[in-house]
C-alpha cells in the first residue's frame, strides 16, 4: 500500500459525498413528479403507450406491471438474438445465438445482471448491442429506480393504497434521469479516446508488418450506461480491462463514480422524501462504511504480494495502467454495487483479496448495491435491523413511524431467503451433477471459489465473473438464469409488498422511547446486521473456498 | 402512595421444579411441541439424530459414543425449553389453584326480583348472565355483576390481596362485585354479568395457567423471523455435504445435526413463551389483570397517558388550607365563624375546615344546643349556623353569598376570591349577618410522590394529560404544581373521547385509567384502558386491564412490565444470534479437518478434538437455555432511559456478552469433556 492508492480511495469517497445531495436532490425532485422540463416529450409517450400518468397502482399492479414489462422484453432480446443473421446492422456477419445461451443472456440484460457467457465481440452484431442489450441496460436499471421510488413512496405517505405507477417511474428514470446523464458521459468517453461508430473493425498494419483486425463498434453508447445503471455488460469480452473501453486512468476514475453516483444519490432522495435526510445519511453511512472497508481490505490483501513469490507484486491479470490500488478499488466498488464491469482478474487476485468481491456480493449487494435495488435491500436489512433493535429498547418495532410487524417481517424475511437458497442450492446441485462438474477447471478450493462466485454474481445480479468457470454449457446457461430470475424478482415483489404493507399504515410521531435511526449506534448496527446475515450464512462455504485457499497459500500450496 | 412490591416468590421452589420436571417431558407431545417452531424442528432432527444412532449400534456400533452423546443433548435441549415453559407456567398455577378452590365452594342463591324473595339453591357454575342472585353476611359472590339492590361489606382478599373490607352498594360507581369475594356484612341482590367460563375469576385462572395463552402480535412477528433465521441455517446445513464433497470430506448425518441446532435460536425459541407466561405473572403479582399479552405489550409503547384529577393526581377531596381574613376581621374571628359553620358539616371539606380552625386556634366545641345548622342544599348553594339571638353565619360560593347579601361583594373581596381561584384552589366565603369575614382557601391537595411518578413517566417518554372538570384556570394552576405536562379542562365524557381519538389520529398510543360509568366509552376507544377494581362493571368490561388495587398510577409498572416482556426478547434474540459465531468456529474446522488440515487456524478455541468440539458446542447450547431460565423469568432489568440508552446497554451486554460467553462455555466443556474422557 503506498499513499497515492490510499489518496485515491480517499479522494473517490469525497466526489461520491460531495455528489449525493446533488443528485439525490434532483432524483427527488424528479419521483415526488415536481419536474417537467421535458413534459412534451414525456407526454407524448403515455399517449403513444395509452398510460394514464395520474393513475396510480397499488402494489400487486406496480408488481405485475414490472413482470409484464420485462418478460416481454427479455423475450424481445432473445428473439433479436436467435434472428439476428437475417437482420441489418450486423457488419461482422455473426451468426444466430444458439438457444441457451440466448436465453441466459436474455435473462441476464433484462434482470441488470449483465453476465456474458459470450464474448461481445465475437458473438453479437450492432443491432443486438444497441436495440438489445443497451436498451435492456436503460430499462433494468430505470426498473431498479422505480421499485426504489415506489418503496420511498411507501415509507414516506401513511394510510395510502397506492405506491406510484410503475410506467410513470420508468419513463421519467429512462426520460429525466439516464437518458440526459449518458448522452453528456457517452461524449466524455469519446473524448477520453472510447469509439463510437457503426463500422465492425479496423485493420491496421503492426510493426512486424503483420495485418491485425482491431473490433469496433458503438462501445461509448453502451459502455455509459453499462457503468452508471450498474449492468456491467461490456462490449468487449474483456470489459472494463479493454483499452477501448477503459482507455485511460481519468476515465477508470469516471467509470468507478458513475457505477455508485445513482445508489449513493437515492439514498439522499430517500432522506429528502421521508422528510428528514439524516435518515438518508444515515443508510450511506453504513453502505459507505463496509465499502471503504472492503476497499482498503482489497488493496491491503494484493499489495501484500503473493508469499510464493517472495511477496513479488501481484500484477497477474491486471493492466499495466491502473496499477494495484485502482484495480482493487474499481473490483470494489463494481462487486459492491452489483455494476459486474471489470477491469482486472479477480482469479488472479491472491485469495484473500479475491475474497472481498465476493463477500460484497454475497451480502446481498446493499454496499451502495445496484441503482434502486441496492436502497431497497438495505431497506430489508434495515427492517430486521430496527426490529431487534426495537425489542431491546422495549417498543414493538417501527421504522420512520411505521411499525413493523409480522406481515413486514415476513416479507422481509423472504427477501433475504431467496438469494442464499438460490447460491447455495444451485451451486451445490452444480458440484455434485456431471454437467456442472465438467465446467469447473481449477482444482481444489479455487476451483470452488470460482463457482460460488458464479452463482453468488448471478443470485445477486451482479453479473462479474471470476473467470475460469466454463459457463457456455446448457448446464449454466439455465441454472445461472435461475439464479438471476430468483435474485431480481423474488426480491423486489416481497419489497414491493412491504412498501405497500408500510404506505397503508399511520405514522407514529417519534418520542423519546423511540430509538433513533440516524445516529451511529445505527449505523453501527445496520452494519452488524448485515455482516452477521451473509457471515452467518456463507461462513462455511467460504472456509471451504478462499479461506483454505489462503491458509494453503501461507503456507506454500498453491491451486 | 402504597409502594408495590410483587410478592417474593423464590425463582426456583422445589414444588415447582418437581412439577415442571414432569411437565418438560409431558410436553414431547408432538401437539404441544408444534406450538414451538424452533422446538419443534430440534425434536425432529433429535428423532432423526436417535434413529440414526441406532441404526450404527445394530451395525456394530464402532465408534458410536460421541453420536450417541450428540443424540443425547439435542434431546436434552428440547427438554430444557419444555422446562423452561414449564417452570414459567408452574410459578403461576399455584395461584391459579387457590383461585379455583373458591370457585368450586361457591353455591348461588337465585332469586326472581329485586326484593330478594324466595331463593332457591343452584351451583354458582350454573349462573348465566342477567340472573339475580342474593348474598348475604357470610356468603361467597358466586359471579361477577352488578349490585341492584341493598349495600354491604366485601371482603375481596381473594382476589386483590387487600385484607380490608370494602363497601359494594347498588347504584353509583361502587356497585360492580366479583366472584370468589366474600360478603362479611349486610345483603345485597346481584345482577350476574358473565356467562361461566367468562367470570373475572376465570379469566385470571387462564391467564396465570398460561395454558390456552394467545401468541402476541410481536411474538408471531418475532417467531417469523426466527423460523426465516432457522430455514437460512436449514439451506447452509443441508447444502453443506455438496460442496463439501469436492474435497472428498463425508461429514457424518448426526454431525451435521448438531451444526444445525446448535445454529438456529434455539436459546430464544425455548424460552420465549416462558418470557410471556413470567411477563403476565409478574402483571398478576403486581394486582393487574389484562385481559390480553397484547395488551400488554401496547402498554410498552404508551406514549400517552390520560389521568383523572381527582382520586389520582389530587387526593379525593379539598382540604382547607388557610383562613384569609378581610380588612377589620381578625383571623380568628374567621376560623371561628368557620368553625362553628363547618361543626355539623359532614363533607371531608367541611371536616378539614373543623380540623384546621381547632389546629389554628385551640377552639372549645361550644353549646349545640344553641346552635341550629342550616345544611347546604342545591338551591341556596351555602350551608351555615344560626347561632342564638339571631346572628347568622354562612358559608358558600362568593356569588351565592353575594346574592344572599343582595349587595355589591367589596373589591377586596373579589380580588381575594380571585386569587385563590388562579392558584387552583377553591374560595368559600364566610358571612356573618350578611357581611363578609374573608374566605377560606380549600385546595386541592396533591398525592404526595406523584411529581417523581410523572417525571419517571416523562423520561419513560410518556405524556402525561390531567383530566378535570375544573375551570382551565384552577386545572392550570394544579397541573403545574402536579408535574403534568397537559391539562383538559371542563372535562366531559365526550370531550374525553375527543381528546383520546385526536391524540390517536396523530399516531399516538393512549392510555387511560377510570372508574365510573361514564369513562367506559373512553377506556373502550384507549389502547390501553385500565379499569380500576372499584369501579362499575361497565367500566370493568370496557378496559382491557384491571387494577385490583386501584391505583392510577400503576400504569407505570404496567408500562414497565410491557417493556420489559419485549426486551427480554429482544436481549435474548441477540444473544442467540451472537453466540452463532462461537458455535461456527468451534464445529467448522472440526467438519474439515480431515480434509483441510490447514483450518486448524479457525480452530482458534483449541479445542481437543474435532469430535469434542462438536460435542461441547452442542452441550453449551443446551445448558445455556437452562442458565437464562432465571433471566427469563425475570425479565431484563429496565430503568427509564433514552432509548439510545437503553440500546446501548443491552447491546453490549447481550450482543457483545453473547459474542464472548460462548468462546468460553464451549472452551470450558471442552475441557472437561477431555478430562473426563467422553471424546
Amino acid at each position: 500500500m503506498n499513499a497515492r492508492g490510499i489518496l485515491l480511495i480517499i479522494l473517490f469517497v469525497a466526489v461520491i459525498v460531495a455528489l449525493t445531495p446533488v443528485l439525490g436532490g434532483y432524483m427527488a425532485r424528479l419521483y415526488e413528479g415536481r419536474m417537467n422540463w421535458l413534459g412534451p416529450v414525456e407526454r407524448r409517450i403515455y399517449r403513444l403507450c395509452g398510460i394514464d400518468p395520474a393513475r396510480e397502482q397499488h402494489w400487486t399492479g406496480y408488481a405485475m406491471a414490472l413482470l409484464a414489462f420485462h418478460m416481454l422484453g427479455a423475450l424481445v432480446l432473445y428473439g433479436l438474438m436467435r434472428l439476428q443473421a437475417h437482420l441489418p446492422f450486423n457488419p461482422a456477419h455473426h451468426v444466430a445465438v444458439a438457444p441457451a445461451l440466448a436465453f441466459n443472456t436474455a435473462i441476464s440484460f433484462a434482470t441488470n445482471t449483465d453476465w456474458q457467457n459470450y464474448g461481445g465481440e465475437s458473438t453479437l452484431g450492432n443491432l443486438v448491442q444497441m436495440a438489445g442489450l443497451t436498451v435492456q441496460n436503460f430499462l433494468s436499471a430505470a426498473t431498479g429506480i422505480a421499485v426504489a421510488a415506489a418503496v420511498i413512496r411507501g415509507f414516506s405517505r401513511r394510510s395510502a393504497r397506492t405506491i406510484g405507477n410503475f410506467y410513470v417511474d420508468l419513463t421519467r428514470s429512462v426520460l429525466y434521469l439516464l437518458l440526459p446523464l449518458c448522452l453528456a458521459g457517452a461524449l466524455v468517453l469519446v473524448w477520453q479516446g472510447v469509439p463510437q461508430t457503426l463500422a465492425a473493425s479496423a485493420t491496421a498494419t503492426t510493426l512486424e508488418g503483420a495485418r491485425q483486425v482491431i473490433a469496433l463498434g458503438p462501445v461509448a453508447s453502451q459502455t455509459i450506461i453499462e457503468h452508471l445503471g450498474t449492468n456491467g455488460g461490456g462490449f468487449f469480452n474483456a470489459n472494463a480491462a479493454h483499452p477501448f473501453e477503459n482507455p485511460t486512468w481519468l476515465l477508470n476514475f469516471l467509470y468507478m463514480v458513475a457505477i455508485v453516483a445513482i445508489g449513493a444519490g437515492l439514498t439522499n432522495t430517500f432522506g429528502r422524501m421521508v422528510g428528514d435526510t439524516r435518515q438518508g445519511w444515515a443508510l450511506l453511512a453504513a453502505m459507505g462504511v463496509l465499502l471503504v472497508a472492503g476497499a482498503f481490505a482489497c488493496y491491503w490483501a494484493e499489495a501484500q504480494g503473493n508469499p510464493a513469490l517472495h511477496g513479488l507484486a501481484n500484477m497477474e491479470g491486471k493492466e499495466a495502467r491502473f496499477g494495484i490500488a485502482a484495480s482493487t478499488l474499481f473490483s470494489t466498488v463494481t462487486t459492491a454495487t452489483s455494476c459486474g464491469s471489470v477491469n482486472a482478474m479477480l482469479d488472479s487476485f491472491l485469495p484473500l483479496a479475491g475474497m472481498v468481491p465476493l463477500v460484497n456480493i454475497l451480502l446481498g449487494e446493499v454496499v451502495i448495491g445496484g441503482v434502486g435495488s441496492g436502497l431497497y435491500g438495505m431497506l430489508v436489512f434495515v427492517l430486521i435491523t430496527v426490529f431487534i433493535a426495537g425489542l431491546m429498547v422495549g417498543r414493538t418495532p417501527e421504522y420512520l413511524g411505521k411499525k413493523i410487524e409480522a406481515r413486514e417481517i415476513k416479507l422481509a424475511v423472504i427477501a433475504i431467503l431467496v438469494v442464499p437458497a438460490a447460491v447455495l442450492g444451485l451451486g451445490a446441485v452444480a458440484i455434485v451433477t456431471g454437467a456442472g462438474q465438467a465446467g469447473i477447471a481449477a482444482p481444489g478450493p479455487h476451483g470452488l471459489t470460482e463457482l460460488l462466485y458464479a452463482f453468488a454474481s448471478a443470485a445477486n445480479n451482479n453479473g462479474s465473473a471470476f473467470a475460469g468457470l466454463n459457463g457456455n454449457t446448457p448446464f449454466y446457461n439455465v441454472t445461472l438464469a435461475v439464479a438471476m430470475v430468483f435474485g431480481r424478482f423474488f426480491t423486489a415483489i416481497p419489497v414491493l409488498a412491504i412498501a405497500g404493507s408500510v404506505a397503508a399504515k399511520k405514522m407514529v410521531p417519534p418520542s423519546a422511547g423511540t430509538f433513533p435511526t440516524h445516529s451511529w449506534l445505527f449505523v453501527v448496527l445496520l452494519v452488524g446486521i448485515v455482516l452477521v446475515v451473509g457471515g452467518l450464512t456463507y461462513f462455511p462455504v467460504l472456509a471451504l473456498g478462499p479461506v483454505v485457499e489462503h491458509l494453503a497459500l501461507s503456507a506454500g500450496t498453491l491451486f | 402512595m402504597s409502594v408495590h412490591r410483587p410478592q417474593s416468590l423464590s425463582l426456583f421452589d422445589r414444588a415447582i421444579l418437581g412439577q415442571a420436571t414432569r411437565d418438560a417431558i409431558r410436553k414431547l407431545d408432538p401437539r404441544s411441541l408444534v406450538r414451538n417452531p424452533i422446538i419443534f424442528a430440534t425434536a425432529l432432527v433429535s428423532v432423526l439424530a436417535t434413529v440414526l444412532t441406532v441404526r450404527q449400534g445394530l451395525a456394530g456400533g464402532h465408534g458410536i459414543g460421541v453420536p450417541a452423546q450428540i443424540t443425547v443433548w439435542l434431546w436434552f435441549t428440547v427438554l430444557f425449553a419444555n422446562f423452561a415453559e414449564a417452570v414459567a407456567e408452574g410459578r403461576g398455577k399455584a395461584q391459579a389453584d387457590s383461585l379455583r378452590r373458591t370457585k368450586s365452594e361457591a353455591a348461588a342463591r337465585k332469586v326472581s326480583g329485586m326484593d330478594g324473595a324466595d331463593p332457591t339453591q343452584i351451583p354458582a357454575a350454573m349462573l348465566k348472565a342477567g340472573d339475580l342472585v342474593i348474598c348475604e353476611t357470610g356468603d361467597i359472590v358466586p359471579g361477577d355483576g352488578d349490585v341492584v339492590a341493598g349495600i354491604a361489606t366485601v371482603d375481596e382478599s381473594a382476589i386483590t390481596g387487600e385484607s380490608a373490607p370494602v363497601i359494594r352498594e347498588s347504584g353509583g360507581d361502587r356497585s360492580a362485585v366479583t366472584g370468589g369475594t366474600r360478603v362479611v356484612s349486610d345483603r345485597i341482590v346481584v345482577r350476574i354479568t358473565a356467562n361461566p367460563g367468562e367470570t373475572f375469576l376465570d379469566r385470571m385462572i387462564a391467564l396465570v395457567e398460561g395454558a390456552k395463552r394467545q401468541k402476541t402480535p410481536n411474538e408471531i412477528a418475532l417467531s417469523i423471523l426466527l423460523v426465516g433465521m432457522t430455514l437460512i441455517f436449514l439451506i447452509v446445513v443441508a447444502t453443506l455435504p455438496a460442496w463439501a464433497s469436492r474435497s472428498g470430506a463425508r461429514i457424518p448425518v448426526v454431525f451435521l445435526a448438531a451444526l444445525f441446532i446448535t445454529l438456529i435460536p434455539t436459546t430464544i425459541g425455548g424460552l420465549m413463551s416462558a418470557i410471556g407466561i413470567a411477563g403476565m405473572d409478574r402483571l398478576v403479582r403486581f394486582n393487574v389483570i389484562a385481559k390480553s399479552g397484547r395488551a400488554v405489550e401496547a402498554a410498552g409503547d404508551i406514549d400517552v397517558l390520560l389521568l383523572d384529577k381527582t382520586g389520582t393526581i389530587t387526593l379525593g377531596a379539598r382540604q382547607a388550607a388557610e383562613f384569609l381574613p378581610l380588612a377589620g376581621t381578625s383571623e380568628r374571628d374567621l376560623a371561628e365563624a368557620a368553625f362553628l359553620s363547618s361543626l355539623a358539616d359532614e363533607t371531608p371539606e367541611g371536616k378539614s375546615i373543623v380540623a384546621l380552625a381547632r389546629n389554628r386556634f385551640r377552639l372549645a366545641d361550644p353549646d349545640h344546643a344553641e346552635l341550629r345548622f342550616v345544611p347546604f342544599t342545591a338551591q341556596t348553594r351555602m350551608s351555615g349556623v344560626d347561632l342564638g339571638g339571631g346572628h347568622q353565619i354562612r358559608k358558600g360560593a362568593a356569588d351565592a353569598i353575594a346574592a344572599r347579601t343582595d349587595a355589591h361583594p367589596g373589591r377586596d373581596l373579589t380580588g381575594m376570591v380571585e386569587r385563590v381561584a388562579k392558584s387552583g384552589g377553591t374560595p368559600l366565603v364566610v358571612a356573618r349577618d350578611d357581611r363578609p369575614l374573608g374566605v377560606i382557601h380549600l385546595k386541592d391537595i396533591i398525592k404526595p410522590g406523584i411529581r417523581e411518578r410523572f417525571a419517571t413517566l416523562r423520561a419513560m417518554g410518556i405524556r402525561t394529560v390531567m383530566i378535570t372538570g375544573d375551570n382551565p384556570l384552577t386545572a392550570a394552576a394544579i397541573a403545574a404544581e402536579a408535574g403534568v405536562d397537559d391539562y383538559l379542562a371542563e372535562a366531559t365524557p365526550e370531550k374525553k373521547l375527543e381528546l383520546i381519538r385526536e391524540y390517536q389520529q396523530g399516531g399516538r398510543l393512549v392510555a387511560m385509567c377510570g372508574d365510573g360509568s361514564n369513562d367506559a366509552p373512553a377506556l373502550a376507544q384507549a389502547d390501553v384502558g385500565v379499569a380500576m377494581n372499584t369501579g362499575t362493571q361497565a367500566a370493568r368490561e370496557a378496559g382491557n386491564m384491571v387494577d385490583l388495587e386501584s391505583d392510577p398510577t400503576k400504569l407505570i409498572e404496567i408500562v414497565m412490565i410491557g417493556k420489559q416482556l419485549l426486551m427480554s426478547r429482544g436481549a435474548l434474540t441477540t444473544f442467540s444470534i451472537a453466540n452463532d459465531v462461537a458455535k461456527y468456529f468451534a464445529i467448522i474446522p472440526a467438519l474439515f479437518l480431515a480434509s483441510y488440515p490447514q483450518l486448524q487456524a479457525l480452530n482458534i478455541m483449541h479445542l481437543t478434538s474435532p469430535r469434542s468440539a462438536i460435542l461441547s458446542a452442542i452441550i453449551f447450547n443446551a445448558l445455556v437455555i437452562v442458565a437464562l431460565i432465571p433471566l427469563a423469568l425475570k425479565g431484563v432489568e429496565y430503568k427509564p432511559a433514552a432509548a439510545e440508552v437503553l440500546l446501548k446497554r443491552n447491546l453490549l451486554v447481550y450482543g457483545l456478552g453473547g459474542l464472548v460467553v460462548p468462546f468460553l462455555g464451549i472452551k470450558l466443556i471442552d475441557m472437561a469433556i477431555t478430562a473426563l474422557g467422553l471424546a
